[in-house]
């Protein structure tokens, strides 16, 4: 998602912004000036300018506190940006605190997801920190009496010799404020890795005590005086979904029951839906069980999983349509001339969020200002839609910030504020909007089936000549983000989260990536981002079919992958962000084989497979390999996973015990979608609506893992999505390797290793 | 009207009696450490304790607790330093933490009856409560650090 970053064009960067200190409360504030101001002129007064974006405050007793922008879904974000500034300022880990801001223009662009937080934070926080040390450092000289050249700051302190101030009296007795250039922000020297006190040392986050004493507040906790509690009655279909009436007449007899209600919503969120009204929530549950409503629906009523992807085999088979990525010259001229060629398709089912807390929002209007509580990924994408439903400016509409129960990409897509909103303004007092986990489940945003077909030609001697990806699948960046859509070679617009990962860093000689926006789904559902998104499929085909070739000319899979990963034209990659290109893939590959035992003779029935990906984004790289043990029961088609072992360059390693948590997640993410998860969508509805059907995986079914980071110094790329791909292809690989089977759709049952059993016999 | 005890305390709640438990202790009671997952009893995000005993309190009326000693998250140790607790945080175990008073609740029970719980002892005891961040892996390892804590107070005490 860093590409959003980019194509935000109201938001300056930060690294073009000048930085103030400013007098604020009982300390000093740190920020980054508005767009334009301080930037070009550094002599102007700080008042007024001072509307700081990203900042930090110092108090009297030297605590540092961090405003977070970014939701706190699991990934201990704060944490590992917090750990950033104070490395720089020196900050004592026991003196830093995090402050979660609620939605305001002033913080730009407020998104967290793609895995990109730190990415993107790096190298501003270092730079920001290191202008509070320098004036810290030259406040501090000033007070001691000594030249601010041989002071030092360490440990909350500024130290010269035997003599040394704390920052706490610092901010007592000192005056921090002063205004520093884009340019002179930008000089700041940061401090080398090997002086690095914080970043890539054990620090414990500072949102997990909170978890374990239950005091940790989730939306799903958020209360006000007078409140009304709400669920909703889900209509039959996503979309165009209209009530014809409203019959409570039996819903009336429970206790607590208050009233229903058709919301009438401007802004097209939720067509169709009823709120059901109660003094209590389970009241609430139970009259919404009794509140008879007659739909008209929309024509996803006719509308199965199959149908999705029937369209999308037709949107494959027709060469005109779609948007390409890359279109090489020669390709087809490489085909007509290949010794052989390899075509494949690849199919992936809908796949449910299922974030534990469901989906929820309590909203009331205070002071002419309507307040939405709720955990939120992506508030810059919701407010305006807020704003057209309550038919009021953004200025008028607050987000506040509450833990995530779960994020995984379901949060990115705030709708369910809308339907609490609306209540809230029709009734004219607070509604506490919970969603029962069937609610929460039919109006998911789930991620998209998709079909994709690859092709490969080889040359003499099985040399790869040229490949071509086309993927069809919903694309929610369309449904809900149309403007952040990236642009392919015709400049035509195209979701970049439903295709990115079919771009591959792999040389395959000439080479055409196709994406296919399948709109049978995206008119039947609202398609949903869903953590690793596209290359959650796009890695699924790509590694089960370079696995496939491999086998199809003779060869090795490592020693393919490796020879392709050389690193060749636009796979070499540039600083900063991909530095070193594919070989640094090749790297990881290498060595995970290494240390997997990767040839090495195992049982009968047993299977080493391989796989590896470069994440979520060909700028942003974060190469990963992983190889999968599995165990096939050749009687039941039961798959087994034994053990995956996982490389890892991520480039700096910020927070090595959370990086470590976010793979270790990941990977087995990746395993409950490979063997657990999957549902399907059956006429205008996903099938499975609780945790009865609906099976991610458990403890039982954790295999041993046994992950190891790549020692880097280069820049810092995400890790909440890439360990998720490689799992799946992994264990497909690894089956093949066991018994011999090819399996080409996730998730894998055992019945589909039986029937491919029975097909090959 | 049902009375029964939670962290100590005696309550008497003027709620239905088929009134799930859970939806007592967060809304009336509003001890929100416990959690809303499911509402079928399969995530185990709303673990309490009943009678000292791990209960999905769900799909438990309240009337079925009635005189009962009810313990949520809140209650297990009155400063949060019951063992599972400090070993949940040496070993950093929660991502978005929401799972996480319903796993230590039911892991309480699990140290209490396997003073030394084996792999197998924690995949079965433990299989009820689903963690969307699948932090499995350092669930099992705390478990096995804080029955080890346990196990070291007792022989010393």
């Amino acid at each position: 998602m860093g590409r959003l970053l980019h194509q935000a064009g109201d938001v300056t960067p930060l690294s073009r912004r000048g930085f103030l200190i400013g007098a604020a409360g009982a300390g000093f504030a740190f920020g980054f000036a508005k767009a334009g101001v301080a930037a070009t002129n550094p002599m102007a007064p700080v008042q007024g300018a001072f509307e700081p974006t990203i900042w930090y405050h110092i108090d009297r007793d030297g605590i540092l506190t961090v405003n977070i922008v970014r939701a706190e879904m699991g990934q201990h974000v704060g944490t590992a940006l917090a750990r950033i500034l104070a490395d720089e300022l020196e900050v004592d880990w026991d003196n830093v605190r995090l402050d979660a801001v609620d939605s305001n223009a002033k913080w730009g662009l407020m998104v967290t997801g793609g895995s990109w937080s730190v990415w993107m934070t790096f190298p501003v926080f270092s730079h920001a920190g290191a202008a509070g040390r320098i004036a810290l450092v030259e406040e501090g000289a000033k007070l001691l009496g000594i030249s601010a050249n041989r002071c030092t700051a360490r440990n909350g302190a500024v130290a010269a010799g035997d003599r040394s101030i704390s920052y706490a009296e610092i901010v007592r007795r000192g005056d921090l404020r002063r205004t520093f250039t884009a340019d002179e922000l930008a000089r700041m020297p940061v401090k080398l890795a090997s002086e690095r006190r914080l970043i890539g040392r054990a620090v414990a986050a500072l949102d997990i005590p909170s978890k374990t004493t239950g005091a940790a507040r989730y939306g799903i906790d958020a209360k006000v005086e007078g409140m009304v509690y709400a669920r909703p009655k889900i209509p039959p279909t996503r979309n165009d979904s209209k009530v014809r009436s409203i019959d409570d007449s039996v819903a009336r007899s429970v206790k607590g029951y208050v009233s229903s209600l058709a919301l009438d919503d401007p802004s097209g969120t939720v067509p169709g839906w009823v709120m059901v009204f109660a003094e209590t929530y389970p009241a609430a549950i139970r009259a919404a069980d009794l509140v008879k409503v007659d739909w008209a629906v929309g024509e996803a009523a006719n509308v199965s999983e199959q149908d999705i992807l029937d369209h999308g085999a037709k949107q494959i088979a027709d060469p005109q349509g779609g948007v390409f990525l890359v279109d090489d010259e020669g390709l087809d001229a490489a085909f007509r001339a290949a010794k052989s060629t390899l075509t494949q398709t690849y199919t992936t089912s809908s796949v449910l969020h299922v974030q534990l807390e469901p989906v929820n929002a309590l909203a009331f209007e205070k002071d002419g200002i309507f307040e939405i509580h709720t955990g939120n990924q992506w508030q810059s994408l919701i407010l305006p839609v807020l704003s057209k439903a309550l038919g009021l400016p953004q200025e008028r509409i607050v987000l506040r910030t509450y833990y995530l129960g779960g994020g995984f990409g379901r949060r990115l897509n705030g709708d369910y504020a809308v339907p609490a909103a609306l209540a809230a303004k029709a009734l004219g007092k607070p509604v506490k909007m919970v969603l029962t986990r069937p609610d929460d489940m039919r109006f998911d945003s789930f991620r998209s089936p998709s079909i994709q077909t690859l092709r490969m030609a080889f040359g003499d001697d099985g040399k790869v000549t040229a490949m071509e990806h086309h993927a069809s699948a919903g694309w929610p960046t369309l449904v809900m983000a149309e403007g952040f859509m990236a642009k392919g070679l015709d400049q035509k617009p195209y979701d970049q989260f439903a295709i990115s990962g079919a771009d591959h860093w792999y040389d395959v000689g000439a080479q055409r990536v196709r994406a296919l926006s399948n709109d049978v789904a995206n008119r039947a559902f609202r398609p949903g981002w869903l953590r690793s998104v596209g290359p959650g499929w796009t890695n699924w085909a790509v590694e089960s079919f370079i696995d496939e070739a491999a086998h199809a000319v003779g060869a090795d899979p490592v020693a393919f992958r490796v020879g392709m990963l050389n690193g060749k034209g636009r796979n070499a990659g540039s600083s900063p962000n991909s530095v070193g290109g594919a070989r640094r893939q090749a790297a990881v590959v290498q060595r995970v084989a290494q240390k997997a035992g990767w040839g090495a003779t195992v049982p009968k029935d047993t299977g080493l497979g391989i796989a590896t990906t470069f994440g979520q984004e060909r700028n942003m790289p974060t190469c990963i390999a992983c190889v999968a043990r599995v165990a096939v029961d050749r009687g039941s088609g039961v798959v087994r996973v034994e053990k995956l072992t996982i490389v890892v360059d991520a480039g700096t390693v910020v927070d090595p015990d959370g990086a470590l948590a976010q793979i270790e997640g990941g990977a087995l993410w990746g395993l409950s979608m490979a063997l657990y998860e999957g549902s399907e969508f059956v006429r205008g509805q996903v099938k499975d609506l609780n945790l009865d059907t609906y099976g991610p995986l458990r403890i039982g079914d954790v295999p041993e893992i046994d992950i190891e980071f790549v020692n880097s110094t280069e820049v810092p790329v995400g890790l909440g999505e890439p360990g998720t791909t490689v799992v799946g292809p992994a264990i497909g690989n690894a089956i093949f390797a066991a018994v011999g089977i090819r399996l080409r759709h996730l998730p894998i049952r055992p019945a589909m290793v039986l029937q491919s059993r029975t097909r090959r016999s | 009207m049902t009375t029964f005890e939670i962290n100590g305390r005696s309550v008497s709640v003027d709620v239905e009696d088929d009134t799930p438990l859970l939806w007592v202790i967060r809304d009336t009671m509003g001890l929100t450490g416990t959690k809303f997952g499911c509402g079928i009893g399969m995530c185990g995000a709303c673990t309490v304790h009943v009678g000292g005993r791990p209960t999905r309190s769900c799909i438990t009326p309240v009337g079925n607790v009635a005189g009962a000693e009810v313990t949520t998250i809140e209650g297990l140790d009155p400063a949060g330093q019951h063992p599972l607790q400090k070993a949940w945080v040496a070993l950093q175990v929660p991502q978005c933490g929401y799972c996480q008073s319903g796993q230590i609740m039911q892991a309480a029970c699990l140290i209490k009856d396997f003073p030394t719980p084996t792999d197998q002892d924690i995949d079965a005891v433990m299989s009820g409560n689903l963690c969307r961040c699948m932090t499995y892996l350092r669930i099992r390892k705390a478990i096995k650090a804080a029955a080890a804590e346990l196990r070291s107070t007792a022989s010393n005490g």
